[in-house]
């Protein structure tokens, strides 16, 4: 098909190539996986809080909420963002007195799909790190004076983190695969403009692969900066 | 909502639950055949085997599915020649091309379940079944693969329920599973969380069958002796999904 000529004109930087509009698609696939990872796993956090809490009620609504996001495709949730959260925010404005048409952006939608399916999975990351503390630990800062909050914060805390990193490290991964999805509510990220590029071009091949290759080598230095990441954080 | 629309609603996705079932059938089969020669090509002595089929599970891991899926549906439509090649026919069908791409994607992720459970056989046992005298593939059959196929099945079961997520996937080359339809009702009816709790519940259904059949399946390849004592026991060792 294409000629080594023509393939280096099309991916070639400038005005004829698509370098350019790759580049800003991959940095808006990064922006909008990192900010839904960072504002997920905040939120997961307080998920995994809710349900080693003591309130009944709220560990069992944290734990619906795990089992219905975990349960279902991120497709679907994006769709239910996608499709409802105008409505809902008109319905909340309405509230305040406010009757005027609020749209929110596909940049928007998507940040709030990549967090609430991070959440979703990083609280039982989170979870999962709590349950295997040691029993010690929890005797050693009481045995020390430490109260309770305290301890929970310096000496159990750290640990967590520690011991999480392995699962984050899989929830980010996941977030970056999940943007993806998000072309189909036509958000700008990579598969989007790969998709415009092969269709003007004529060339699918070529541009679905090149992405095939920019998530490989995206997932691969994740995955090596998760690890030195680990490894920094083992003691002795 | 009113009624007339719900039943609407409820007709529409009753017809693409088969298909959406339809696709995680089709797809974990071969899956798991694949998994299954990747995992023999891992564990061959020839180094060109192992480095094709740790290539293949490094790839399609670190991909996503979307990825692959419009790889072999639009990208493979490139090429003139395969256009007009007999294989055309089934690759020009969207079905035939979701079910190829998942195919690929979990069998790469079942042959880590897979190294997984091989790796989780204790080699004592291995070694008393050669001591006494079995063939290497009598080993395989006999010890091997019963003891690495209960260790590997909560994890097998998890990537089962992965694989029923990722059929969702096929709604965007045009296959109106589940999730597709749900999409169209969602636009058409405005019914935005009504329509979303209905097919929730239809996947929350679908894998909590799932998971029940194969906890009761690895509790029947369980030895007599290992088998937690009541029921109690093992919703006590199982965390939910």
């Amino acid at each position: 098909m294409a000629g080594d000529a023509s393939l280096l004109e099309i991916l070639a930087w400038g005005d004829q190539g698509w370098s350019r509009p790759l580049l800003v698609g991959l940095g808006v696939t990064v922006a909008c996986a990192s900010l839904g990872y960072i504002l997920g796993i905040a939120l997961g956090f307080g998920l995994a809080l809710a349900k080693l809490g003591r309130n009944r009620w709220i560990a069992a609504a944290a734990n619906v909420y795990t089992t219905v996001v975990r349960g279902v495709p991120p497709l679907l949730v994006i769709f239910l963002l996608f499709f409802g959260t105008n409505g809902a925010l008109m319905w909340i404005a309405r509230g305040f007195g406010y009757t005027g048409y609020i749209e929110v952006d596909a940049f928007t939608v998507g940040v709030m799909a990549v967090t609430l399916v991070s959440a979703s999975y990083s609280s039982e990351v989170f979870r999962g790190a709590y349950a295997t503390i040691p029993e010690g630990q929890f005797e050693a800062f009481a045995a020390l004076g430490l109260r309770p909050f305290t301890g929970l914060c310096l000496v159990i805390m750290p640990q967590m983190f520690r011991l999480a990193l392995p699962g984050l490290g899989n929830v980010w991964i996941m977030a970056i695969k999940e943007t993806t999805l998000l072309s189909v509510i036509s958000l700008a990220e990579l598969m989007r403009v790969v998709g415009l590029a092969g269709r003007t071009t004529g060339q699918p091949f070529v541009f679905y692969g090149a992405a095939a290759v920019i998530y490989l080598v995206l997932v691969a230095v994740s995955s090596r900066a998760f690890v030195a990441a680990e490894n920094r954080m083992r003691w002795g | 909502m009113d009624f007339e629309t719900a039943l609407h609603v409820l007709i529409e996705l009753a017809g693409a639950i088969w298909v959406t079932l339809a696709l995680a059938a089709a797809t974990l089969p071969l899956g798991f055949v694949l998994a299954a020669i990747a995992t023999w090509a891992r564990a061959s002595r020839r180094r060109i085997l192992r480095m094709i089929a740790s290539a293949y599970v490094l790839s399609f891991r670190s991909t996503p599915l979307l990825v692959q899926i419009f790889v072999l549906y639009y990208g493979l439509s490139q090429f003139a020649w395969l256009r007009e090649s007999p294989a055309w026919i089934v690759l020009k069908e969207p079905f035939a091309c979701a079910v190829i791409a998942m195919s690929l994607c979990t069998g790469a992720y079942t042959a880590e379940v897979m190294r997984g459970g091989l790796a989780a056989v204790p080699k004592g046992a291995i070694e008393a079944a050669r001591a006494l005298g079995l063939s290497p593939l009598k080993v395989l059959f006999l010890v091997t693969v019963p003891i690495a196929a209960r260790r590997a099945l909560p994890a097998y079961s998890n990537e089962i329920v992965v694989t029923l997520k990722a059929t969702s996937l096929a709604s965007t080359i045009t296959v109106m599973e589940l999730t597709g339809v749900a999409k169209d009702l969602m636009s058409q009816t405005f019914a935005v969380i009504q329509v979303f709790c209905m097919v929730a519940a239809i996947y929350l259904a679908i894998n909590t069958i799932l998971i029940l059949a194969l906890r009761s399946l690895e509790l029947y390849l369980t030895p007599l002796h290992e088998r937690p004592r009541s029921r109690s026991e093992i919703a006590w060792k199982k965390a939910p999904a």
